[in-house]
């Protein structure tokens, strides 16, 4: 079983992580029942023995003793991060484990990126060396964080090229939450179009998640559990945002139910890789399936069900229901709709008690109203993995590389072009060592082409499919 | 290696070697063509079969058409004889056969553990002899792999229901070997659903015009065909059915064309049973299909990016195109 290696960056990337060890550890202790230290928490969590001093205290089979997080926490301003250390989470982390300062990027990519990389970057490389050192077989880093901040932006894709690096096999999956419309941050289209340049350039796979899908998605749950047209209740602890069981017991935070949907998404992307089932999907499957062109790498994703009735029989026409929401534009995690632009690949990662049939009844039916891309047809990816999430009897994540990110991007330039004409905030970028009006104009053009190739994709759509000749041999 | 020689050494006499894997993963695929190569350098003295699992026409693994072009060509250059599962026609006989409901992957491997079992559990070495069959591997392999071009073997089972069916269902020799004759020269996965229109052409006509002609009326011409046959009252059965000349090639007389083997024994539930493995036209449709699919997205680039990576180039793309599409001219043609 192969270990990761979760980083945290900035404000958004701390407070998510957070939710994420919190829902890793409930759904581990709900499957882990005697306490032993097996290869499916070995996944994100070390064992060690507390009494020692210093590094050695690694255990790696037996009771649980003492479960470490392979994470590293870094943020530039100690809220957060102070935050973690002192709630119910605090045994989970290692103070070796953090990187902080005091006073914050201000919003501002160029500090995080250039200013603060600089500085932190010695210590970076250092923590994530002894991070790696501890993994028998470490096969991925999750990065996750935010592009409209300072932090998360700039620290968080500076971070990108010295994971490329430093080990360059290992692969690197980004959580981005995108900023949306209305973004409490005014220089958010600046700071996201810099780290757009770099995910392009230095991510395996990118998953893009905006926040306005999931607080629309909670609205949704919330009318749902409210009205009352329900007729039996929800299962406790069922909502895809609950975080009921784990430590953490009320929504202190606003952001909090939609922190668990991402979470929630971090668990099931990993789910076929740390337990068993009759069809796994290991994490390098996932860059190697869905992502047919290396500029391509971005996976918009969905989780379903947002809840479950407390139903003991789920009827198939419940299961059904499942597929069907997965691919309406309603449960994605951003503002896209993928049943109307083209597809170039799917994946479809199942938990729980589903079978082989069910899948592939699911994908006949759903296939004639979705358009795949001509050269691939048939691009599905299967898994089934039979633990099911918490409170949940059975769960589907699908993951699609399809056109429909282009209108995200293409109003993310838009949103920036309005501020780059006027030039608006621009000194506080020009005024840190190392940053030029190029590196904006640069941005802008990697941007664009990548546009450019979703717009090609997307022409080929209205061509009439050709088999191409092949190639005649003598007989 | 290791690990294979210590089980090598503990056998009196090891006849040969069969790989199972799939075709559309990475190490089934992968590994185990790299593995038929190294038992082709090390022990070239023994037969290799490779069993594989043809995957799902609607997809499972993305790349599963690289893979399997990959995986065949390579195959094709080191195994003595492929013998091929359609992940799709199993998936019918569980729902339409077995009627199971919810069908699941163990449910799928038990048909192929049935049909598997069927073609090499024990059988008489001769008509009325006591003795056992020394070599079945061998003698499989020399019986329908004739030509080296020609090396895709199918198999077909009847009967095959559940256990509440067969109950109520009475078999004899005649109508078990009407079922599979038919099968076999109609190209039918499983028993229900047979094509009774499709019949085998006049002999007398020219080896071309026949050639067109049974593409015409969708003839399955074999090669070689193996029936086997375990059950009651076994030598009463009538198989001159299978050993007309029209359904084979003009290059091999029906005598050595067709064998059967025979045992009294029955197998598993079923009071008769035939098994038929035949090097014939039945992966003609399927291998075309997956080199053409394979085919338009590699003329698109998607995804070479990842093969490269590990090294493999675009010549051994090519490569294997051009292996695989000489092998389906050459099944095309006969």
């Amino acid at each position: 079983m192969t270990q990761s290696v979760v980083v945290q960056v900035g404000q958004c990337g701390n407070q998510i992580g957070c939710c994420f060890w919190d829902l890793a550890l409930r759904e581990h202790a709900a499957v882990n029942q005697k306490g032993i230290y097996d290869e499916a928490i070995s996944s994100f969590f070390r064992n060690v023995d507390t009494r020692v001093v210093g590094d050695g205290g690694n255990i790696s089979k037996g009771k649980i003793c003492s479960l470490k997080a392979r994470a590293v926490l870094i943020d530039m301003e100690e809220g957060v991060v102070n935050e973690i250390l002192q709630g119910p989470l605090r045994d989970v982390f290692d103070s070796k484990q953090l990187i902080t300062d005091i006073s914050g990027s201000g919003n501002n990519w160029a500090v995080g990126h250039k200013v603060f990389g600089r500085l932190y970057q010695e210590q970076i490389l250092e923590k994530l060396r002894k991070s790696a050192e501890h993994c028998d077989c470490l096969q991925c880093f999750f990065i996750i964080h935010s592009m409209g901040g300072g932090t998360g932006s700039g620290l968080g894709t500076f971070l990108l090229k010295v994971l490329e690096d430093e080990f360059p096999e290992v692969y690197r999956f980004v959580t981005s939450v995108y900023p949306s419309g209305e973004d409490d941050v005014i220089t958010s289209p600046y700071n996201s179009i810099l780290a757009m340049k770099e995910l392009n350039e230095h991510a395996d796979c990118v998953l893009p998640i905006d926040n306005q899908s999931l607080f629309d998605i909670i609205s949704k749950i919330d009318l749902m559990v409210n009205s009352g047209k329900l007729g039996t209740t929800i299962k406790p602890k069922s909502l895809v945002t609950s975080s009921a069981g784990a430590l953490k017991k009320q929504h202190q935070k606003p952001f909090d139910a939609m922190n668990n949907i991402v979470a929630n998404l971090l668990l099931n992307l990993t789910s076929s890789a740390r337990f068993e089932g009759s069809l796994n999907m290991d994490l390098n499957e996932i860059s190697m399936n869905l992502v047919p062109f290396p500029q391509l790498h971005y996976l918009v994703s969905s989780l379903t069900p947002l809840y479950t009735l407390a139903d003991v029989n789920i009827p198939t026409r419940r299961l059904d229901q499942m597929f069907s929401d997965a691919f309406s534009k309603d449960h994605q995690l951003i503002r896209a709709d993928p049943k109307h632009s083209l597809y170039l690949a799917c994946a479809l990662m199942v938990r729980g008690n589903v079978q082989v049939s069910d899948l592939r009844r699911n994908i006949e039916r759903l296939k004639p109203s979705l358009q795949f891309i001509s050269w691939n047809q048939e691009g599905w990816k299967t898994s089934l993995c039979s633990v099911p999430p918490v409170g949940h009897s059975h769960s589907l994540l699908a993951l699609a590389n399809n056109t429909c990110v282009k209108p995200t991007f293409m109003e993310l330039r838009e949103r920036f072009m309005r501020l780059y004409k006027k030039k608006a905030h621009l000194h506080h970028y020009l005024q840190i060592e190392g940053m030029e009006e190029s590196c904006f104009m640069e941005a802008v053009s990697s941007l664009s082409t990548l546009i450019e190739e979703y717009n090609q994709l997307d022409a080929t759509r209205s061509m009439p499919v050709e088999d191409l000749p092949r190639l005649s041999v003598a007989v | 290696m290791n690990l294979i020689q210590k089980e090598v050494e503990k056998c009196d006499c090891l006849s040969g070697f069969f790989i199972i894997m799939s075709m559309a993963g990475g190490t089934g695929s992968g590994l185990g063509a790299f593995v038929t190569q190294n038992l082709q350098d090390h022990y070239s003295n023994s037969l290799k079969m490779n069993q594989i699992i043809w995957p799902y026409g609607t997809g499972e693994v993305i790349v599963q058409n690289y893979n399997s072009i990959l995986t065949l060509s390579h195959l094709y250059r080191s195994s003595d004889a492929l013998l091929v599962h359609e992940n799709d026609a199993v998936h019918k006989i569980c729902a339409k056969l077995m009627n199971i409901k919810q069908i699941s992957f163990s449910d799928i491997n038990q048909v192929l553990a049935h049909q598997l079992g069927s073609v090499f559990q024990p059988t008489y070495s001769m008509e009325g002899s006591y003795h056992y069959r020394r070599n079945p591997l061998g003698e499989l392999m020399e019986n329908l792999v004739p030509h080296p071009e020609f090396k895709m073997l199918g198999i077909r089972n009847i009967p095959q229901m559940s256990e509440n069916s067969l109950a109520y269902s009475t078999f004899t020799w005649a109508g078990l070997l009407k079922h599979l004759r038919q099968m076999l020269i109609s190209n039918s996965k499983m028993e229900e659903g047979i094509d009774w229109q499709v019949r085998p052409p006049l002999s007398r006509l020219p080896t071309l015009g026949k050639v067109s002609l049974n593409r015409e009326l969708h003839f399955n011409t074999s090669i070689a065909n193996l029936v086997i046959l375990r059950g009651k009252d076994v030598h009463s059965a009538d198989l001159g059915g299978f050993k007309d000349p029209a359904l084979y090639t003009s290059w091999l007389a029906p005598v050595n064309a067709f064998n059967v083997w025979k045992t009294q024994r029955a197998f598993s539930k079923y009071e008769k049973s035939a098994a038929l493995v035949s090097n014939s036209q039945f992966l003609l449709k399927p291998l075309d299909t997956i080199v053409g699919k394979a085919w338009n997205m590699f003329a698109s680039k998607a995804y070479i990016h990842q093969y490269t990576k590990f090294g493999i180039e675009e010549e051994d793309f090519l490569d294997s195109f051009t292996l695989l599409e000489q092998v389906v001219a050459s099944y095309c043609n006969l």
